[in-house]
């Protein structure tokens, strides 16, 4: 690859037609920061659907007093990732099992599926329009290293958000304040279940506990999950030297913070910025000991405190800098930019311009080979660029999307989507990519299949790509052998 | 039903030292023949107190409450072990003397993290990430020493898991709802791919399966059902795969645990109970072995779930699988029985079970299935889990 192509394709979303051609490759890059809009307006112009979460959560508690409706909500509820998935896909197998709900929890779950299915057109849409690419990179590698599931009732009023809202905004910021708002925003303390811990010394539960106790059917009490993947997964790694005491302290410090509008005790939660709620009555009461270091009582602002430490921990710095670098220079990074990265966040505070812009000057990222085979969603959203596709309807991309195998917002687990090559690289993968290749070029313009080919991968094409184009049996067969290049696959 | 009892009575089943088997070390003559091998991982850590409940233990009230009533009709293993009600399917195969489950069993993890937990079980390894390639890609390339030619071995998922990656060739196949692309462009890719290395091998592999899944590939891979057909239409004939795996997630289930439970379990119950029919006459040739990474904690926590643990139960079925009963070296719920206070205690490790199981099933010397496959785990592999 030459310094231009790795400009576009490894750090960015590959070429558009309307991009100029990236003469200095750096500055390309660094012309990027002041290009990137934080707050474009297909987002500024998304409905507001801050109350819908906490609407449908009551909806579902209420038809749980009968005990008939209870099955057939939570049968059609909990598998929404998957029947989300089904349901957007050509043949809408999943519409059938939607029938056996009740009607005010059907219309709530169709509503909540046009949101999603909105959002992720609105997510693809920025990307492929992009002047930007390298930023909107940024954005999806930080929502995936916060990853947040559909699967729960509401979530899917909340993923997209929580992306636009809490992840946005950050990703050429500091990364203690992405960490606090991708952290407490309800799609998360949904996700992870923190919206129904509850501290056992908290005055709700020991109010509860005079009256009787837990009703068998629905015990409340302390969860750990979101304390747990806070350590794990956003900021120390699972080596980051914490036990399971500091887990299970930090999720004390937790509680309280929830989704407005849910439960008996919503009517006490005072709202906080990012949407979530902080409700003192199920707050653990006292201070707290995490990672060997003190933290006052002090309600919503402990787990605040703790978060700030966390993002200043080396240990992030080293787990943030190795997922960093993996993703832009390769499945095993080198370690010198591993390094270089890791001594950048401790030096600037986790100053995320600054990490993006050490990553940019590295030589380790400018490797002649390809480095990485592209994601699903990279993929796609490279093609679209390609193809020249402009502002796509919300329904194919997500169609598109769910036959790659990489729907946003849908990872299988906290650990978002895998960032390696064993992952993607299989047999059926490619098919699916020429399949969909095969679909997206028939209105895509079909002239001068080869001068675009070399704008997409200036000096980078190789002979064999370039004699299959020349002898293609048309222009629109020639774009589809390209989407699915060899060029195509790596960056 | 509460009474005391004897824990060594329920070991029912052998862990014999592997010298004492007489078999031959590979049989080549007919390894694997036309012996098929189906892995199924539970992603997510399934609760295995709640798939085969330990209803005879005094402990289990006091740690489970109210979710016991799931229980109460549910068919049972003996007096001291009740199947969930919504594994119904595996019930009656277990009935049928063809499937046996093992509990209180663990791989050599014992941190609780899901991905290093997945990655150990997959890898095969002692540590997480320590070892590159996964176990049943060892186990293929075992079987294909000396062989004519390679086996086909098959993951049905949209990507490999780890524990088909290795040097063994592999492929992967997940049914696609997109129409098929024209020929002349599948024509066209093999000879842009023809010099890449990487890409070649892949789109080669991606033909031949799509030739052996012929017409029925569509369907969705989500449908417990389907997939369950599939990877019996993908393994039934004398060219198709002979190990085959399929991954089911779902068994997270960190709050209300008793819907989220049955709902996976129903799944599962599905897909195995569409793998068995659609088998037909290879059923008495066919192994299926289900595992998960960990297990989960003994005692329900305070949103009605169950937090990361240790030991959980696995299952093995089949038709030559001398079924119906526990292997257990039962390590009881008492609070000091529990492993760090909290968790099911493992006594049999989970790599014994998969080494025993699939060297009986393909005629592998059990040691050296052990020594190949889970390198370092010194334990012995377990036997006896076919009828002799």
């Amino acid at each position: 690859m030459t310094p231009a192509s790795i400009a576009m394709n490894r750090f960015g979303y590959g070429y558009a037609a309307r991009d100029p051609a990236p003469a200095d490759p750096r500055r390309h890059l660094f012309a990027q920061f002041d290009a990137f809009d934080p707050a474009p307006p297909t987002i500024a112009a998304r409905v507001n659907t801050r109350e819908r979460t906490g609407e449908m959560l009551a909806l579902l508690r209420r038809l749980r007093q009968d005990t008939r409706a209870l099955t057939a909500a939570s049968e059609g509820a909990a598998p929404m990732a998957q029947s989300m998935a089904d349901s957007m896909g050509p043949e809408n197998p999943r519409a059938a099992a939607l029938a056996g709900l009740p009607p005010e929890y059907r219309e709530k779950l169709i509503e909540a599926r046009r949101v999603l299915a909105d959002d992720i057109g609105v997510r693809v849409n920025l990307a492929v329009s992009s002047p930007a690419p390298m930023i909107e990179r940024l954005v999806h590698f930080w929502a995936n290293h916060f990853s947040v599931s559909v699967g729960k009732p509401g979530t899917q009023f909340e993923v997209g958000p929580h992306e636009f809202a809490a992840i946005r905004p950050h990703v050429l910021g500091r990364f203690a304040d992405m960490l606090k708002a991708a952290v407490l925003h309800p799609a998360m303390l949904l996700y992870l279940d923190q919206f129904q811990s509850i501290g056992p010394n908290a005055p709700f539960a020991q109010a509860r506990a005079r009256r009787g106790g837990d009703t068998p059917e629905r015990p409340r009490g302390l969860n750990e999950n979101l304390a747990r993947e806070v350590l794990e997964l956003h900021t120390l790694g699972v080596d980051g030297g914490y036990t399971q005491a500091d887990v299970t302290e930090f999720a004390r410090a937790l509680t309280g913070w929830t989704v407005p509008g849910i439960g008996r005790v919503g009517r006490f939660a005072a709202e906080q910025p990012g949407g979530a709620a902080f409700v003192a009555l199920v707050h653990e009461p006292g201070a707290r000991q995490v990672l060997g270091r003190s933290y006052p009582a002090g309600e919503a602002a402990q787990a605040l405190a703790i978060l700030d430490d966390l993002a200043a921990h080396p240990a992030t710095a080293r787990h943030v800098a190795t997922k960093f670098a993996r993703h832009f220079a390769g499945d095993t990074p080198p370690p010198a930019l591993v390094a270089r990265l890791e001594a950048d966040f401790l030096r600037t505070g986790g100053d995320l311009a600054s990490l993006t812009r050490t990553l940019v000057e590295a030589p380790e990222a400018w490797t002649q080979k390809p480095v990485k085979f592209r994601t699903p969603f990279e993929w796609l959203v490279a093609a679209l660029r390609l193809t020249g596709a402009q502002a796509l309807p919300a329904q194919r991309i997500v169609g598109a999307l769910t036959q790659l195998g990489q729907l946003p917002w849908a990872a299988p687990s906290p650990a978002g989507y895998e960032d390696n090559a064993a992952s993607w690289a299989g047999p059926d993968a490619l098919v699916r990519r020429v399949e969909l290749a095969e679909r997206l070029v028939r209105n895509a313009p079909q002239d001068d299949v080869v001068v675009r080919a070399e704008a997409a991968f200036p000096g980078a094409l190789g002979e064999t790509t370039l004699a299959q184009l020349k002898r293609a049996e048309s222009g629109q067969q020639a774009i589809a052998l390209l989407l699915v290049s060899p060029e195509m696959m790596r960056r | 039903m509460m009474h005391a009892f004897d824990r060594r009575a329920l070991l029912a089943g052998s862990l014999i030292g592997a010298g004492t088997l007489v078999l031959p070390r590979v049989a080549f003559a007919n390894a694997p023949g036309h012996r098929n091998l189906l892995f199924v991982l539970l992603r997510g850590a399934a609760d295995g107190m709640a798939m085969l409940a330990p209803v005879g233990d005094p402990g289990l009230e006091a740690l489970r409450g109210a979710s016991l009533e799931d229980y109460v009709n549910a068919p049972r293993i003996g007096s001291f072990f009740a199947v969930h009600p919504a594994l119904a399917e595996v019930a009656k195969a277990a009935q049928a003397g063809e499937a046996l489950f093992v509990h209180a069993a663990a791989t050599a993890y014992r941190e609780r993290s899901h991905f290093d937990g997945q990655n150990l079980i997959e890898s095969g390894g002692t540590a997480p990430y320590a070892t590159k390639d996964g176990w049943l890609n060892r186990l293929a390339a075992l079987l294909n020493e000396g062989a004519p030619a390679p086996l086909h071995a098959l993951a049905i998922a949209p990507s490999v898991p780890l524990a088909l990656r290795g040097a063994a060739p592999v492929s992967n196949y997940a049914p696609s709802a997109l129409p098929e692309a024209s020929e002349d462009l599948l024509a066209r890719v093999s000879q842009l791919y023809a010099a890449d290395e990487e890409l070649g091998a892949l789109w080669s592999r991606a033909l031949e399966t799509r030739a052996m899944a012929g017409d029925d590939g569509l369907r969705n891979l989500r449908d417990a059902t389907a997939a369950g057909e599939l990877a019996a239409s993908l393994m039934r004939d004398a060219g198709g795969a002979r190990i085959g795996m399929i991954e089911l997630g779902g068994w997270d289930t960190h709050a209300n645990q008793r819907g989220a439970f049955a709902r996976s379990a129903r799944q599962l119950d599905a897909l195995l109970a569409a793998y068995r029919t659609g088998m037909g006459a290879g059923w008495a040739d066919t192994m299926v072995v289900v595992a998960t990474e960990f297990g989960r904690t003994a005692r329900l926590n305070g949103t009605g779930g169950t937090d990361h643990g240790t030991a959980s139960a696995a299952l093995v079925m089949g038709g030559a699988v001398r079924g119906g009963r526990v292997i257990a070296d039962w390590p009881g719920l008492a609070d000091t029985a529990l492993y760090e206070g909290r968790d099911l205690a493992p006594t049999i490790a989970l790599e014994s079970v998969l080494a025993g199981a699939v060297a009986e099933h393909l005629r592998l010397d059990p040691s050296l299935a052990m020594t190949r496959l889970f390198p370092g785990r010194g334990d012995a592999p377990l036997s006896g889990i076919l009828r002799a």
